[in-house]
């Protein structure tokens, strides 16, 4: 199995790095608790004396990290593990609670996380991701794909409420750290409803511009892949208006400050941006290539209906909008060099009925076609071992604040009334 | 315009036999009494009246002609019922006429059953029999005399007892439990009499009275015609036997009705939890937490929340009253897998009680059920 060999093989050359990295630490230590003792009274020292040595796998970068991370570290417990780093996870992880570093949250997901989520990560001061069996399995099939040949498609269904858009964000994660260039959009549906501006496009006659959707989307865009901005290079010369264009060898960073800028033409400069990227992710990676990871949350409003009207009060459909059109030919896998990863979603879907969760009932028949043929992967509400760990975890953090929450009769019920579905059992949980 | 006697006698006293006899004829004044006086002198007079000889004879002719009846028919007189009576009437005298009132019938004047009516209360004399007559309602004071005769009694011989020595008395108290007070309803027909509030208040203090008197054990019996007994509520519930399938696994089924819901729920003793609601999973049924809530009552107050695996099919109502609907069903059916104190404790919880609230029909001239239409001033 290729993640666990990538993870052996990193402990054996890093085993002697974290051994001497220990006893140095455990010198520190004593030193340290020396000092504590002089400087703190009693309680305070008892709080702080709770430092543990760490004793969590991992990899050698991660535990530089930790080692510079202040004298309060929190407990090693059941439900987290130090294993930071999406890459070195494994099935021994499943169901621990990893921490997103702040730096990364403001980086790799300015507008990913789902709303809840990201009230969650601002309440608790820090952000957590539980690994999950789908995530991890997307990650080893990531892992274990073939980048010279067409870029294989991945898709998340499952019920409501049972972690797709959080298992994607993971996977995003791990894209992220590896180096990839990811390509998020937060939620395809806010693209086919609730219009405030419809402008005609001006590339082509019969289609429609979403000026504000394409800017905020180049804004995040940009947020997210700093790096790769100047790297790449346009291959082509585009044309904006009679006095402004792109010329061809300009850096990509140019093209999406101008898009920023230029909000009327903005939905145009995603197509290019999108165009540019699915030619330049085929070259390999020795010719300053990179892999490209094309991330949908709500793939099924791509096929679905819109509630955007035309002035005549017909409704506009999906083919007629630029952003969805460009987002379909990335869908098509007549490119190489890198992954698509979409979620289906029915709770932003847009006349589709509840209790539709199956791939063949949400994308439709055009929507099946065009992604057939993919990888399913199913997400199921937490295991018993997945539920254990978020209960612990919300413990943890004083969430669950009511007395009778932490006996056994009352997690009987938490259980019961939540069915183990983790959105559920987070509104559940919020006003405990 | 009539001259009659001032004293007014019934006019349906020319139908019965023999009513009362003439009283001996007062010398009065002729009053002229017009029509229309007589009838209303005839509203006041009230319920007839009949002696105890009288209504005592005709039960007894009653029943000898049923006897003649029964011979008549062919039948054994000692058990000729009155359905048979009915039958045989209608047999030997077939009328064509369409109100049954008015066809011919062979039966006892309801008011002479027993503890009906009072029969008249005094002699040919016409001095009353009972000492009590003239209070009025003679039943209820002389039970209150006899009453508080008994208190008397129980208060001497308590202080004859206690002026022969502190002995400490053993005497146990009459035990209450498993009875209640008789309610006015039932004291009235007891005594075939009206009592006020006033009154049956008074009798049940005067009863407390002397159950607390320390030796009232001798009054026992007088006091048990007094009390009903009560009967244990949960003997009631009929328990269906468990059923067993082809693994060995106990199972149960059980239906429940609310409002215009009805469901039917298959509980199995597996230990899983799941509980499926026609075919979806419970969560995605019902997405609000007040129904879920609702479910997991019974569980909960029984504390078996993962143990069962329920199949429920439910139809008609709104949200709630399905909830509601599958919540009586689930305890109906966990009925089966309890002990006797569990049930009594389910059905004190009022988990067993059918919830009988319905849509109340909406009346003509109002907006809805209560709800009346706005009043305009003009």
């Amino acid at each position: 199995m290729a993640p666990t060999a990538v993870s052996n093989k990193l402990k054996a050359t890093h085993r002697k790095q974290f051994q001497e990295l220990q006893e140095a630490g455990e010198k520190g230590e004593r030193e340290r608790t020396m000092t504590l003792h002089r400087l703190f009274p009693l309680r305070l020292r008892q709080t702080i004396a709770q430092v543990r040595l760490l004793h969590g796998s991992g990899c050698g970068h991660q535990l530089e990290e930790v080692a510079m991370e202040p004298e309060l570290r929190k407990e090693t417990s059941v439900f987290r593990t130090q294993v930071n780093d999406p890459a070195c996870q494994s099935e021994r992880h499943l169901g621990q609670y990893y921490t997103l570093p702040t730096s990364h949250l403001h980086t790799i997901f300015p507008h990913g996380l789902p709303a809840r989520y990201q009230q969650q990560v601002k309440t608790f001061n820090e952000g957590c991701v539980m690994v999950r069996q789908p995530a991890l399995e997307l990650i080893s099939y990531l892992k274990a794909a073939d980048y010279s040949k067409p870029a294989v498609r991945y898709l998340l269904y499952g019920l409501k409420g049972s972690g797709k858009t959080m298992s994607l964000c993971h996977t995003i994660h791990y894209c992220s750290t590896q180096g990839w260039l990811v390509l998020h959009i937060p939620d395809a549906h806010l693209w086919v409803k609730n219009c405030k501006e419809l402008l005609p496009s001006s590339y082509h006659t019969s289609r429609f511009d979403q000026p504000i959707e394409a800017s905020n989307w180049l804004r995040n865009f940009r947020t997210t892949n700093e790096r790769f901005l100047s790297k790449i290079k346009l291959r082509q010369r585009y044309t904006w208006t009679k006095r402004e264009s792109t010329e061809k060898g300009s850096p990509l960073g140019e093209l999406v400050d101008m898009g920023v800028s230029r909000v009327k033409s903005s939905s145009d400069v995603v197509g290019a941006v999108l165009k540019e990227l699915r030619l330049q992710a085929a070259e390999t990676e020795e010719s300053e290539g990179f892999r490209l990871a094309v991330a949908i949350d709500g793939v099924n409003s791509l096929w679905g209906r819109t509630t955007i009207k035309k002035e005549d009060k017909s409704p506009v459909a999906p083919e007629e909008l630029t952003l969805i059109h460009n987002l379909r030919k990335m869908i098509d896998n007549n490119w190489c060099g890198g992954a698509v990863i979409a979620t289906l979603s029915q709770t932003g879907s847009l006349y589709s009925p509840s209790s539709a969760y199956l791939p063949k009932e949400l994308l439709g028949e055009e929507g099946f076609d065009s992604m057939d043929p993919f990888i399913p992967v199913p997400v199921s509400n937490y295991s018993e071992k997945e539920f254990e760990s978020c209960y612990l975890y919300y413990l943890d953090r004083h969430w669950l604040q009511h007395p009778h929450s932490k006996t056994d009769e009352g997690k009987k019920e938490i259980i019961f009334l939540s069915n183990r579905n983790p959105s559920v059992l987070e509104r559940l949980c919020a006003f405990l | 315009m009539e001259w009659t006697s001032s004293l007014i006698v019934p006019q349906d006293s020319i139908k019965s036999n023999w009513l009362i006899p003439a009283p001996p004829k007062v010398l009065s004044r002729q009053l002229c009494v017009s029509s229309a006086l007589h009838r209303k002198n005839l509203a006041a007079a009230g319920p007839e009246k009949f002696s105890e000889e009288f209504i005592k004879k005709q039960v007894e002719e009653y029943n000898i002609g049923k006897r003649h009846l029964a011979n008549i028919m062919g039948e054994d007189p000692e058990t000729f019922t009155q359905q048979d009576i009915d039958r045989s009437i209608a047999y030997l005298f077939p009328s064509g006429l369409f109100d049954k009132r008015a066809r011919p019938l062979m039966k006892v004047r309801p008011e002479f059953l027993p503890g009906q009516l009072k029969s008249v209360q005094w002699g040919a004399d016409g001095r009353p029999f009972h000492f009590l007559f003239y209070t009025g309602k003679q039943s209820y004071y002389s039970l209150m005399h006899d009453t508080v005769a008994k208190v008397l009694a129980a208060e001497k011989q308590q202080v004859l007892l206690l002026s022969e020595g502190p002995v400490p008395q053993d005497t146990k108290p009459i035990s209450l439990v498993g009875s209640r007070w008789l309610l006015k309803e039932e004291l009235e027909e007891l005594l075939v009499e009206t009592i006020s509030d006033h009154d049956y208040a008074r009798f049940i203090q005067l009863m407390e009275r002397l159950l607390s008197l320390p030796n009232c054990l001798s009054e026992k019996d007088f006091v048990q015609r007094y009390r009903k007994q009560l009967e244990i509520q949960s003997s009631k519930q009929q328990v269906a036997p468990l059923q067993y399938d082809e693994n060995g696994v106990a199972y149960s089924t059980a239906d429940g009705r609310r409002k215009t819901a009805t469901c039917t729920v298959l509980l199995r003793d597996c230990g899983s939890g799941s509980i499926s609601i026609n075919g979806r999973d419970y969560l995605h049924y019902f997405p609000v937490l007040q129904d879920r809530e609702q479910l997991m009552f019974p569980f909960h107050f029984l504390d078996m929340l993962g143990r069962f695996d329920g199949q429920c099919t439910v139809g008609g109502g709104g949200r709630s009253s399905q909830a509601g609907a599958l919540r009586l069903a689930i305890s109906r059916a966990m009925l089966s897998f309890l002990s006797e104190g569990q049930v009594e404790s389910m059905r004190q919880a009022g988990l067993l009680t059918p919830d009988p609230r319905v849509k109340e029909r909406k009346k003509p001239g109002q907006e809805g059920a209560r709800r009346k239409f706005t009043w305009k001033k003009r």
